[in-house]
């Protein structure tokens, strides 16, 4: 009797690891897939043999049989730009699902402590006196970290932080720095500096070199990497505060690194690219979907789909009209139909 | 013998210093099972979250083995000390042995994911309990008996010296409430030393031998069921008359029975 059914959930067990190492198999291979493509999109016509050939160039001696500005066209412009799509979309994708563990609640953004407001204001500030790009980048960071900082330090009541503490503080951090933004727009030069201000706010990975990747990208997979090693003790940190204590969980401390690495992840990906919205929201419902809500296996599914998605949309935002869409604008002209579609969909609240 | 746990002149109190509890003193020893008693707001719940340190006491200490709670982490004391809440609530739909593996958290880095042998643990406390069937289940679609149980199963694979039960039969049906009682009792067979809190003095009788009563935050009644659960003490604590028979027949215990 115990052996047949041991038997039975070996057969069991076998079916679900098919079907699971295929999904993973696709969730690997669908960067790469869409990578390769991003290489061809584009004014510049390239044929796919030999984008083929100048990559392998690089790896072995192939006589060069193609413009070289062919080969500038694709390493200075579209593989930086590629990456910093990819990194940026899983950056916030990963951020947004620690984020949605930690306040246990599957509407949360990456945004919702207000990083992304300090870090327009940094940015409006910068372009608004001194418009070189490295400032600019600079205030937008420091304007996130200090937004966050300011939103964990308000909350922060007798040794600990209640979550709805964090979200009504994000709340008043947000608005804030959103009232100053605009105050900014308000006095700037409306024929130069206004539409810098408001370009930049929109988000685009138009103006991504090389030097972006060389400084924010370690600090994006910086905090990456600390969000998977710590991805598990999410699952139990998303049970709750006094449950989470019970099984031994210092809950503050780990609340105070999810915190920390998705606040520098997602200063970081509007230094690159400005303010890019829904991609950290709906990614993690995506990655439920396909591997289920263990965070185990989420926090590596949304950085790959993560990845995908937003070097995706790029491509969509560079080449579908003339004049390139910001990429803010169509996340949200993508996101919201598909996030309407998703809760249509899951009829009984977020059981997929 | 040296108690497992005890509680040292106990007392907890909100921000704006109103006591919940104040001067409780007891101590379980290993393989015992206490029962707490008291009506609704009493502190029962916040007395056994302050036994797992989720809440730190004000007033007096505990020790677990004699050492006391203050030095210890949450993960030292998780390890010696297991915790079921009243009710559970996730906001993502976890399967039944995922929510279960859970349990292992204390014993496992803060890098960690469980592993195979996490697992087999896991495997190990569903058949325990008898919800081996529900292992791939979502747990936000069980039913109130079958949550309890994943929790007792969770809780079971945390493989703690202590349990801590807050209300585990609330919310259950007779037949749920008396398979519990069941469970309880073959628990502590197995050498745990359990503390619930319950609000059937009956459950007393079933399943305990130590009982502690409590009144408005204050310790009222301390000692073995028989000599405790009496029809002066419940009139005094809970304002009802109640009379206790002793049953022979097959069922061979007391019970209560209040008087309308």
């Amino acid at each position: 009797m115990k052996n047949q059914s041991n038997q039975e959930n070996k057969t069991r067990f076998y079916k679900k690891t098919i079907i699971e190492n295929s999904v993973n198999v696709f969730l690997l291979l669908l960067p790469f897939i869409i990578l390769m493509f991003s290489m061809f999109v584009g004014r510049y016509s390239i044929s796919p043999d030999i984008i083929l050939k100048i990559f392998l160039s690089k790896i072995i001696y192939i006589q060069p049989t193609w413009d070289p500005t062919m080969e500038s066209v694709i390493f200075d412009v579209r593989l930086p730009r590629a990456i910093a799509a990819m990194i940026v979309g899983a950056g916030l994708s990963v951020s947004g699902a620690s984020f949605q563990g930690l306040f246990k609640n599957p509407l949360v953004s990456p945004q919702i402590l207000g990083v992304s407001a300090g870090a327009g204001f940094g940015a409006a500030i910068a372009l608004l006196l001194w418009e070189k790009v490295y400032i600019v980048q600079l205030c937008a960071f420091l304007g996130g970290i200090f937004a966050v900082t300011f939103t964990y330090r308000i909350s922060k009541i007798y040794k600990t932080t209640p979550l709805l503490m964090l979200v009504l503080s994000g709340m008043v951090t947000a608005a804030l720095f959103s009232a100053l933004t605009s105050l900014i727009k308000y006095v700037a030069d409306p024929w130069n500096k206004l539409p810098a201000i408001v370009f930049w706010l929109m988000g685009s990975f138009n103006a991504v070199s090389r030097r972006d990747l060389v400084f924010l990208g370690p600090l994006i997979i910086a905090g990456l990497i600390v969000l998977f090693l710590i991805r598990w003790r999410i699952n139990v940190l998303s049970l709750g505060d006094e449950e989470a204590r019970s099984m031994g969980i210092n809950t503050e401390q780990l609340k105070f690194i999810i915190i920390l690495s998705a606040t520098v992840i997602t200063a970081s990906c509007v230094c690159i690219s400005g303010i890019i919205g829904w991609v950290g929201l709906i990614i993690p419902h995506v990655g439920r979907i396909l591997v289920g809500p263990d965070h185990k296996k989420l926090i590596p599914a949304s950085l790959l789909l993560g990845a995908s998605y937003l070097l995706f949309v790029d491509d969509v935002a560079r080449s579908v009209v003339s004049t390139e869409i910001p990429i803010g604008i169509l996340t949200a002209i993508i996101g919201a139909p598909f996030f309407a579609y998703l809760i249509r969909k899951s009829k009984s609240g977020w059981n997929y | 013998m040296k108690p497992i746990l005890q509680i040292k002149k106990g007392g907890f109190s909100y921000i704006d210093g109103t006591y919940v509890f104040q001067n409780i003193d007891f101590s379980l020893n290993r393989g015992e099972v206490l029962c707490i008693l008291g009506p609704n707001g009493t502190g029962k719940s916040t007395l056994i979250k302050c036994l797992t340190k989720i809440l730190s006491l004000d007033e007096g200490q505990i020790l677990l083995d004699g050492v006391d709670f203050s030095t210890l982490t949450n993960e030292e004391i998780a390890r010696k000390i297991g915790y079921v809440p009243q009710s559970h609530y996730s906001a993502f739909p976890y399967s039944v042995q995922d929510l279960i593996v859970m349990g292992r958290a204390p014993h496992l880095g803060l890098f960690s994911v469980p592993a195979s042998a996490d697992f087999e643990l896991a495997y190990k406390a569903m058949e325990t309990v008898g919800i081996s069937h529900l292992a791939d289940r979502p747990c936000t679609e069980l039913s109130g008996g079958e949550q309890r149980l994943v929790l007792i199963a969770r809780v079971l694979t945390q493989q703690p010296d202590i349990l801590l039960l807050d209300e585990p039969t609330s919310h259950l049906d007779i037949g749920n409430q008396v398979r519990l009682l069941r469970l309880v009792n073959n628990l502590s067979k197995t050498g745990l030393s359990i503390i619930m809190s319950s609000h059937f003095p009956d459950h007393a009788f079933i399943s305990s031998q130590k009982v502690v009563l409590m009144k408005e935050g204050k310790l009222v009644g301390l000692g073995s069921p028989d000599d405790t659960v009496t029809e002066e003490n419940l009139r005094s604590v809970y304002g009802i008359n109640v009379k206790i028979k002793s049953i022979a027949d097959e069922i061979n215990r007391k019970i209560c029975i209040p008087v309308i």
